[in-house]
């Protein structure tokens, strides 16, 4: 793209708060502040950090039947879904592998979509021409913000009580200082927290409010990658892209039962049949031995030295307190436990496969 | 003594036909919180521009490249422990290397501090 970098409604205060703004997916985004990426990811960790994320895409879909119109799109039951329920999914292709994936919230008179920045391109074209009587509206006036972490609830709540009544994956619609925002209760740290969609002209004065409140930092796209990463949640083109199914990416559990059965989605022929007898590769995690991290493209063999996989996502864990990595094995490897080498700048490093995530879950369930 | 920098932004520090090499405070505070660095091992000779090391902040992986030819006399073994030593004294505590030079000409291509001051503005 040769277009110039987008900018979010909080740029200003981005730059305002010493954010050291890079090109992400075409917008202009804080990769940290002065406080550092470690020390962003471990205030996120242990007490509250808030993201900008409204480089991702927000769409609102209207008509009749959205559920179950984007079951034919997805292999979620979203159809099922419950008024003021979100639900983690991803769009497949016909040859099963994920086209993107996405959060859908059932908001009661329509269906609220977030999908990745960098595929709301394909994204909104593919619902528009595939949900038939469904109107397909991107919201190019909100600005989104996470605040994530254990004091989330009080940095939000203080200011919106309705927030604390959410659990894990609920949404609803309140005001937060005289502002209507839409705030649902998930995210993408492993840690409890809030996603927040705010009119764009109220972004930076709801984000000041929650800055105001003493556990809240600001926080960017570095610590958000290893807060995710740890989390053992994975990045669409990092860890899952077109080519990589479900059930490889070890996604089953983002498949409800009912939906895996019935099938009714696109490559649900392989879907079914690798969640019947297997995949070729499946993504795990991996935790090196050493202390030198393993990131992307890092070969993965087993200790004959064959290889066996790739490193998909990998790099230092601060909450960890070392290098951390995801990344795909052939069938018939990838038990946790298991010992494996990894080829890092030419030179043999041990490690070993890991259930994921690395760091355990915090969320309000 | 006479202290030189590379374009690479490493230090020189030059005691007659031996060197202590590092990377400046600038280096450091591009990278970002350092977590790991690969060294070369004591004997191990190199011409300049040759990689001579890793180091990998939270960000990313950036390679240490020879400023002049010379032989590795000694490895600040600390780092490998505690990495995070090269963001607080890059240009004291946090030398990488003590190497012995094969050609002193080589400095001259080298900047003095006023000329590395230019250098990153």
């Amino acid at each position: 793209m040769t277009d110039a970098p987008k900018r979010t409604p909080l740029y200003d205060l981005h730059v305002e708060l010493g954010g050291k703004m890079v090109d992400f997916a075409g917008w202009e985004m804080p990769v940290q502040y002065p406080m550092g990426i470690m020390g962003e990811h471990n205030h996120t960790r242990a007490k509250a950090g808030l993201f900008d994320v409204s480089h991702m895409g927000q769409v609102i879909l209207r008509g009749e039947n959205v559920g179950e119109k984007l079951e034919t799109l997805c292999p979620q039951a979203y159809a099922t879904l419950k008024e003021g329920k979100a639900r983690y999914g991803f769009f497949t292709n016909e040859d099963g592998g994920i086209m993107d994936d996405l959060i859908v919230s059932n908001a009661g008179d329509h269906y609220f979509v977030v999908v990745n920045a960098a595929l709301r391109h394909q994204d909104i074209p593919h619902m528009a021409a595939n949900l038939d009587g469904v109107e397909v509206t991107e919201i190019f006036d909100r600005a989104l913000v996470a605040v994530q972490g254990p004091s989330a609830e009080n940095v939000v709540g203080d200011l919106c009580p309705a927030a604390r009544e959410l659990k894990f994956m609920e949404t609803t619609v309140a005001d937060i200082n005289g502002v209507e925002c839409r705030i649902s209760r998930l995210g993408y740290t492993g840690e409890d927290g809030y996603e927040i969609s705010i009119p764009e002209d109220k972004a930076i004065e709801v984000s000041r409010a929650f800055l105001a409140h003493d556990d809240c930092e600001p926080a960017g796209l570095g610590a958000r990658d290893s807060l995710r990463l740890e989390a053992g949640l994975c990045l669409y083109g990092n860890d899952i892209d077109q080519s990589t199914s479900p059930v490889e990416a070890s996604l089953g559990w983002a498949m409800q039962k009912r939906r895996k059965e019935e099938g009714g989605f696109p490559g649900a022929a392989r879907i079914q049949k690798e969640l019947a007898e297997g995949a070729a590769k499946k993504l795990v995690g991996i935790k090196p031995t050493g202390r030198a991290p393993a990131r992307q493209h890092v070969e993965i063999q087993c200790l004959e030295g064959n290889t066996i996989g790739e490193i998909t996502s990998g790099g230092f864990g601060p909450t960890v307190g070392g290098p951390v990595a995801m990344g795909y094995v052939s069938a018939g490897h990838g038990e946790p436990g298991e010992k494996v080498n990894l080829i890092i700048r030419g030179k043999v490093q041990p490690a070993e496969i890991v259930s994921l995530p690395f760091v355990q879950q915090n969320y309000k369930r | 003594m006479a202290i030189y920098y590379s374009e690479e932004h490493e230090w020189v520090l030059v005691e007659g036909d031996t060197a202590t090499i590092g990377i400046t405070q600038h280096a450091a505070d591009q990278l970002g919180e350092i977590v790991f660095i690969e060294q070369r091992e004591e004997g191990d000779e190199f011409e300049k521009g040759d990689e001579i090391g890793v180091i990998e902040s939270v960000k990313a992986a950036s390679e240490i490249y020879a400023p002049v030819d010379g032989e590795v006399v000694a490895v600040n073994g600390d780092l490998e422990e505690t990495p995070g030593k090269l963001n607080e004294s890059p240009e004291g505590d946090a030398w990488i290397y003590k190497i012995k030079l094969s050609d002193a000409s080589q400095l001259e291509e080298l900047m003095d501090l006023d000329g590395y001051k230019a250098l990153i503005g």
